[in-house]
C-alpha cells in the first residue's frame, strides 16, 4: 500500500500537449506510472506520447477508467481544468500549476467540498509513491521505496529530505507535497490521517512554514488522536522577517498568521519531534524509529 | 501589489466607499495648495509608501494650517520613512497625501481576506481602530471578530448589520458602516485583492462611516487577466533590486546582511535564512528561484548581488529537482562572475538533479568556491567568511 495511489492507479493529464505537459508527462511515464491518456479541447483522437488524446476529461475518464489527473495548464487555465475533473469525478486531482489566482481557489474549493475528490495542490509538486507511480514534477533519482511517509508546503526542502532519508537507508511510502499557496487542497492534517491508516508508513516527516494554520491543525489531530507512529516536524521561517513576504504566498496571512514559534510549540506539545534544521530530519527519525 | 493609500482610495471610492477625499502632493507647495482648496481647518498630511506601520514611524502629521501642510510636507518628502514594516534602509517618501482631518466619534476595524481554513472571504471587525488594534487584538484576541461569507461574497449590509452591531454601533451610524463593509467586500472580490483593510473605520458625529485609511493588497496573479485592473495605471515603488529580480523571475527581498545567498525553492530559502541565523550570520537577502528561471535570468540577478557593496561571502545553497536543475544555477553563476569585476568567495553546496554536472562548471569555470557536502558546514562557513569581512 502506499496513500493517495498505487501502481494500479491510472493518470491522465490535462494540459498533456504543452511544453511542460510533454516533459512532466514523459518522465512519469518512463518512471513507470500507468499513465493512460491526455487532454487537450481540439486533440481528441489523436495520440500523444503513445497514448489516446480526448476533448474533455470526462470522455477521458469514460474511456480509460482513471482514478487520477494531472493538470498542467496555464495559471489562468487552472480553476477551469480542476473544476472540470471534479465534475467528472475523478477521484484524486494533482494539479502543479504555480500563481493561481486566490479568488479562483475559492470557487475551486466551494465545488470540491462535497465532491468525490481530492485536491493535491495547486503550486505542489505532487505526489510520489517511490518505485509505483509519480503523478506529479518531482526528481526521482533520490528517491526509493522505503517506510517513511513525508508530507509538505515546500518542494526544494522535499527533494532535500527525500535524498537524507535515502542516504540513511529509510527510504520513502509516499511523497506528497500539498502546495505552497493559502488555499489549495488536502493539508497536513488529512495526509497524517492517511499515513496513520498506513501499513507501509512506519514514521512521517512534515514539513512546514510561517503562515496560515495548517501545522496547528495538525498539532490537533496529533494530540488528540492516538497517532502511533514518530512524525518529525520541519518547520521554517523561524527568522523570517513579519509582514514581508518570502517566498511562497502562503507565507503571509493576515488571518491568525502563525509564527514559526507557535507551530513548533503546538507540534512539539502534541507529541511530535522538532528538527533542529534541515540536516536534523532524518537523523532525528531514524533515530525515534529505531527507540 | 500592495497599492499606496491613495490608490487604495481611489479603487475604494470607485466602489462607493466613503474616504476624506485627500490630494496628492509631490512637493511642499504642492500640500499647501492642497490644504488650501480643501478649506478645512485642520489636515493629515501623510507619507505614500507601500508599507505599514507609518503612525507610530511619524510618516503621519497632523497640521493647523496650509502653512503648517506645506512644513510637515518639506519634512517628509524625499527623506527615508523607516516603519516596523520597511527594513532598518526605509522607504523612500516620494509623494505626500493631504486630507482634511475628520472627527471621530468612535473607530473600528475593518478587514476582508480570504480565510485560509474555510477558504471563503471574510470580514475581519473590532472594535479599536488604528494604532490601539494590533495592540488590543494581541492582548484580547476575542474582540476580533469574523463573519464568512458565500464564496461569491455575494452579502447584504443587512446582514453586515447583523454582524457590526456588536461593537456598540447603532442606527444610521450601523447602517453607514454596513454599506461601506458591503462595498468594501464587492471591491475585494472585482479587483481580486488578497486583502482590503480599512483601519480606522470612523464614525463622525453626523454619523457617516468613513474609512480614514485603507490598505489594498491585490493579487499579482491575478493582474494580467483582470480587464479592472488594467485601467488603473498604478505604479507601485519598488526598490530597484527588487523590481531587477523581479523582471527576472526571481522571488527577491533586500536584507541588511552581507551574506549574498542564491537558494532555489521558497522552502530553502526559509530554512537556509532561518540556518544563517541560528549561525550568527546576516544574509543580505532572500531569494527564491521560480522552476521555470533560466540561467540567464538568475546571472543578472546575482550580478547585481554580487556588486553590491557590503556583501562579503555568496552561499550557494541548492537542491536540484525536478524543474529546478543544479547545472542552470551553476550557468548562471559562471555568466554573472564572467561580466562582474568582483569575486568575492562563493560557498556552495549543490545536491540533488544534475550536481555532478554543475559540479563540473564550476570547476571548470575556475569560480572562487569552496564546496561542501551538506548544509550546516556550508553554513557555518559562509559565516565566518562574512564575520571577518566586517571587521
Amino acid at each position: 500500500m502506499a496513500i493517495l495511489a498505487s501502481s494500479n492507479t491510472g493518470v491522465i493529464v490535462q494540459g498533456m500537449t504543452g511544453r511542460a505537459g510533454t516533459f512532466y508527462s514523459d518522465a512519469a511515464i518512463r518512471y513507470g506510472s500507468r499513465y493512460a491518456a491526455g487532454v487537450r479541447p481540439g486533440k481528441g483522437g489523436r495520440r500523444h506520447l503513445g497514448l489516446p488524446m480526448y476533448n474533455t476529461v470526462k470522455e477521458a475518464a469514460e474511456a480509460t477508467e482513471a482514478a487520477a489527473s494531472l493538470i498542467v495548464v496555464p495559471a489562468h487555465q487552472a480553476a477551469a481544468a480542476m473544476i472540470e475533473a471534479i465534475e467528472a469525478e475523478i477521484g484524486l486531482i494533482v494539479c502543479i500549476t504555480e500563481r493561481v489566482p486566490i479568488h479562483d481557489m475559492v470557487k475551486v474549493k466551494n465545488i470540491l467540498n462535497g465532491s468525490r475528490s481530492a485536491l493535491i495542490g495547486p503550486n505542489s509538486q505532487g505526489l510520489l509513491v517511490p518505485g509505483q507511480c509519480k503523478i506529479g514534477v518531482m526528481a526521482t533519482d533520490a528517491a526509493v521505496p522505503g517506510r517513511v511517509g513525508i508530507v509538505s508546503r515546500s518542494a526544494s526542502l522535499t527533494s532535500e529530505i527525500v535524498a537524507q532519508t535515502t542516504r540513511l537507508g529509510m527510504g520513502q511510502s509516499t511523497v506528497v507535497g500539498i502546495g505552497g499557496d493559502p488555499i489549495h487542497g488536502i493539508g497536513f492534517r488529512r495526509c497524517l490521517e492517511l499515513f496513520k491508516e498506513d501499513s507501509d508508513t512506519d514514521g512521517v516527516v512534515l514539513i512546514g512554514e510561517i503562515g496560515g494554520t495548517e501545522e496547528e491543525e495538525a498539532a490537533e489531530y496529533l494530540s488528540r488522536e492516538k497517532f502511533g507512529k514518530p512524525v518529525v516536524a520541519l518547520i521554517v521561517g523561524r527568522h523570517a522577517p513579519e509582514e514581508r513576504r518570502m517566498g511562497h504566498a502562503g507565507t503571509l496571512s493576515v488571518l491568525e498568521s502563525g509564527s514559526a514559534r507557535a507551530k513548533c510549540d503546538a507540534l512539539n506539545r502534541a507529541g511530535a519531534l522538532i528538527a533542529k534544521h534541515a540536516d536534523d530530519v532524518a537523523p532525528k527519525l531514524q533515530n525515534a524509529l529505531a527507540n | 501589489m500592495y497599492l499606496l493609500e491613495h490608490q487604495a482610495k481611489e479603487l475604494l471610492a470607485g466602489h462607493g466607499v466613503s474616504v476624506p477625499g485627500g490630494r496628492v502632493a509631490n512637493s511642499p507647495d504642492q500640500a499647501e495648495k492642497n490644504a488650501r482648496d480643501l478649506a478645512g481647518e485642520k489636515f493629515v498630511i501623510k507619507a505614500q509608501i507601500a508599507a505599514g506601520g507609518r503612525g507610530l514611524a511619524g510618516g503621519i502629521k497632523f497640521a493647523s494650517s496650509p502653512k503648517e501642510a506645506q512644513r510637515l510636507a518639506a519634512e517628509m518628502l524625499n527623506s527615508r520613512l523607516v516603519t516596523s514594516q520597511t527594513g532598518s534602509e526605509g522607504e523612500l517618501v516620494e509623494q505626500v497625501f493631504v486630507e482634511p482631518a475628520l472627527i471621530a466619534e468612535t473607530e473600528l476595524y475593518l478587514a476582508v481576506v480570504v480565510n485560509q481554513r474555510n477558504a471563503r472571504p471574510t470580514i475581519i471587525a473590532a472594535p479599536f481602530g488604528g494604532n490601539l488594534f494590533e495592540k488590543a487584538a494581541s492582548e484580547t484576541p476575542e474582540i476580533v471578530k469574523t463573519m464568512t461569507l458565500p464564496a461569491d461574497g455575494n452579502t447584504s449590509s443587512n446582514e453586515i448589520q447583523g454582524f457590526l452591531c456588536q461593537f456598540g454601533i447603532a442606527g444610521p451610524a450601523l447602517e453607514n458602516a454596513a454599506v461601506l463593509a458591503d462595498r468594501a467586500v464587492r471591491a475585494f472580490c472585482d479587483y481580486e485583492a488578497v486583502l482590503v483593510e480599512i483601519n480606522p473605520l470612523i464614525i463622525t458625529p453626523e454619523q457617516s462611516a468613513v474609512a480614514v485609511d485603507a490598505k489594498v493588497i491585490i493579487d499579482s496573479n491575478a493582474l494580467p487577466r483582470n480587464p479592472l485592473l488594467e485601467q488603473i495605471n498604478f505604479s507601485v515603488p519598488m526598490k530597484p533590486e527588487e523590481r531587477l529580480a523581479r523582471d527576472n523571475d526571481v522571488n527577491f527581498i533586500l536584507l541588511d546582511g552581507n551574506i549574498g545567498v542564491v537558494v532555489n525553492g521558497a522552502g530553502l530559502g526559509l530554512a537556509t535564512h532561518d540556518l544563517i541565523i541560528d549561525r550568527g550570520g546576516k544574509p543580505a537577502n532572500f531569494m527564491d528561484i521560480r522552476t521555470t528561471t533560466g540561467s540567464f535570468q538568475i546571472a543578472k540577478v546575482v550580478q547585481m548581488l554580487i556588486e553590491r557593496d557590503g556583501i562579503d561571502v555568496l552561499l550557494v545553497n541548492i537542491h536540484g529537482g525536478g524543474m529546478t536543475v543544479c547545472d542552470t544555477i551553476a550557468e548562471a553563476l559562471n555568466f554573472a562572475y564572467s561580466r562582474s569585476s568582483r569575486k568575492i568567495p562563493i560557498v556552495y553546496r549543490a545536491a540533488g538533479q544534475n550536481a555532478s554536472w554543475a559540479r563540473s562548471i564550476m570547476r571548470d569555470r575556475a569560480l572562487p568556491y569552496e564546496e561542501f557536502g551538506s548544509m550546516v558546514p556550508a553554513v557555518s562557513r559562509a559565516v565566518a567568511i562574512a564575520s571577518k569581512g566586517s571587521r
